[in-house]
């Protein structure tokens, strides 16, 4: 079985966020850029289930500007066996992201496409779902725990109430959470290999996919800044505010 | 326009979370409902009583018992065509269900909307909540998650929907549900209570967390809350988890015990009324966004201020 992953390249999760003032985006000049964690964790459980001997390649994929070569560099030191890279520089909306991912399953043939839940940057939180929709697939989204048995895999689900299991048949298309695995670093050795692992740059033209967005985002601004708080002195005068807002 | 929201319920009741997804639904025109479940009639008349409701299309099967997402949206794909909008809570189900809806219907969701700007022009968060987008949508249906704690609740009763059967494929065949462990809390659920009492990674462990964050709770009969780090280290379980990647609240009182308020943990409170931070950390993050904070050992001041409220 073969195991595609697709990975975005992000914000760093540690860096915060700054607004331009003119309202058009988030300043990402000379910010630190990283692999989504979400999709770390993608990269890790794909290279867990082949080091278990259920899969016998991991297939890393990205569709962003070059950079995301980089991203794709790590993906394939931490274990992945080769990469595609679909390159633009338009920014890619998740509806056409898995119109692409689509063409790119049907061309792979994977037995699994492991993705992040969600990428924090647009938060979005729809890749997977919406490729799942178009191959026709299931889904075992917000993944804690992914069990391969045979032809199918189980899927143990984070849901607002706690957790719940499905069962899927394979092919199937699974996002993770938080807390599926620990995703391991890229030793040295790994980051100079990767360099040799092959690494395809495409187009979304050569997919037939129109990355034309259906969302046009007119405005962003900074969410409203909250009123400087006080500080108490100690518990007899936090005790005073706590009964003064009426809750106790 | 017309709309579909999608209702979350257990079969039996309806869930809190569809209430506000209805109020959002109304905004935009005539509100019609989906209850897909399995003897699920009871809900479906719990449904019919909201606020504003025109029509309840009930499909009950036991393809649709759990709700999976690949037998339910086929179903709600095949009633927009008489829709304009289709909108659900964002919850984990919603989040599941609706982008698979959006995809068969080609259309983009617009996820977590905060408001309505217009008939096709929402805001929403994007960046863990730092930076909030206006998107304007160009395509011919909707589509659209919406955030709990961004729009009233519609009232659960004094709605007079007309119920109408209806029927879709059934079981698509290639996924079915093998159980379910859901945490057991005689505490207000989190994302719809009024006060939490939110611990952190200065907890040091389950007992700790056990023994100075819950008697707290209890004088305020407030929800239980935890950062990601308690979490991870195990002191409670995952669904308590506040945060970007886990329930976004907004209760009127949020008091955040040896929490440092990493960018994360912030995206899913601090649009809390009002914030207490306890902390002894004097420069920690949490400060910045708390209304009243003080800075302390909580060991020592947790167990004083349960005892003095």
């Amino acid at each position: 079985m073969k195991i595609l992953v697709p990975v975005k390249r992000v914000i760093d999760y540690n860096v915060k966020p700054r607004v331009k003032a003119d309202g058009t985006g988030v300043d990402l000049a000379n910010v630190k850029m990283s692999m989504n964690p979400f999709d770390e964790i993608a990269v890790e459980e794909a290279l867990r289930i082949k080091e278990a001997g259920k899969a016998e390649e991991v297939v890393a994929v990205s569709i962003g500007p070059a950079k995301a070569q980089e991203t794709l560099r790590t993906a394939l030191a931490m274990g992945a066996d080769r990469a595609i890279l679909v390159q633009t520089d338009d920014e890619v909306e998740p509806l056409a992201v898995a119109k692409i991912l689509k063409a790119i399953y049907e061309a792979e043939q994977p037995g699994l496409v492991i993705l992040g839940k969600q990428a924090i940057d647009d938060d979005s939180n729809q890749t997977g779902q919406m490729l799942a929709a178009l191959t026709g697939r299931p889904q075992g989204t917000f993944a804690n725990d992914v069990e391969i048995d045979g032809e199918s895999v189980t899927v143990k689900r984070e849901i607002d109430g706690g957790l719940e299991t499905v069962k899927l048949t394979l092919p199937a298309i699974v996002t993770t959470d938080l807390r599926l695995n620990e995703p391991r670093y890229a030793s040295l050795p790994n980051i100079m290999k990767a360099k040799q692992k092959p690494l395809d740059t495409k187009s979304p033209a050569d997919y037939g996919v129109d990355t034309a967005p259906r969302l046009k985002t007119t405005n962003v601004s900074e969410p409203p800044v909250r009123q400087a708080g006080v500080k108490v002195a100690d518990v007899d005068e936090l005790v005073a505010k706590i009964k003064a807002l009426g809750i106790a | 326009m017309k709309t579909l929201v999608l209702v979350e319920h257990d079969n039996a009741s309806v869930k809190d979370a569809t209430l506000s997804a209805v109020t959002a639904a109304a905004k935009l025109g005539e509100v019609h409902l989906l209850v897909a479940g399995s003897g699920c009639s009871a809900a479906a008349e719990a449904a019919a009583k909201i606020e504003g409701v025109g029509k309840v299309h009930v499909a009950d099967d036991p393809a649709y018992e759990h709700q999976l997402a690949e037998n339910v949206a086929p179903l709600a794909a095949e009633l927009m065509k008489d829709h304009d909008a289709f909108l659900a809570p964002a919850t984990t189900t919603g989040k599941n269900i609706a982008p698979r809806v959006a995809a068969l219907l080609d259309v983009m969701q617009i996820s977590d909307i905060l408001s309505i700007e217009g008939e096709k022009t929402f805001t929403r968060p994007i960046y863990a909540g730092n930076a909030i987008a206006t998107v304007e949508s160009s395509d011919p249906k909707l589509v659209i998650t919406v955030r709990g704690t961004a729009f009233d609740k519609a009232g659960a009763e004094g709605g007079s929907g007309t119920v109408e059967a209806v029927s879709g494929a059934g079981d698509a065949g290639i996924s079915s549900f093998v159980g379910q462990e859901l945490a057991k809390s005689e505490r207000p659920e989190l994302t719809s209570a009024k006060v939490i009492v939110s611990g952190g990674r200065a907890l040091k462990d389950a007992a700790t967390f056990e023994e100075y964050i819950m008697p707290l709770a209890d004088k305020l009969g407030a929800g239980v809350g935890a950062s990601r780090a308690a979490v991870d280290a195990g002191y409670v379980p995952n669904d308590y988890q506040v945060g970007q990647t886990g329930k976004i609240v907004a209760p009127e009182v949020y008091i955040a015990i040896g929490i440092s308020g990493a960018i994360q943990h912030l995206a899913g409170m601090k649009d809390s009324k009002t914030i207490i931070a306890i902390n002894k950390d004097e420069d920690a993050p949490i400060f910045q966004v708390a209304d009243i904070g003080l800075v302390a050992d909580l060991f020592k001041v947790v167990p004083e201020l349960t005892e003095k409220l």
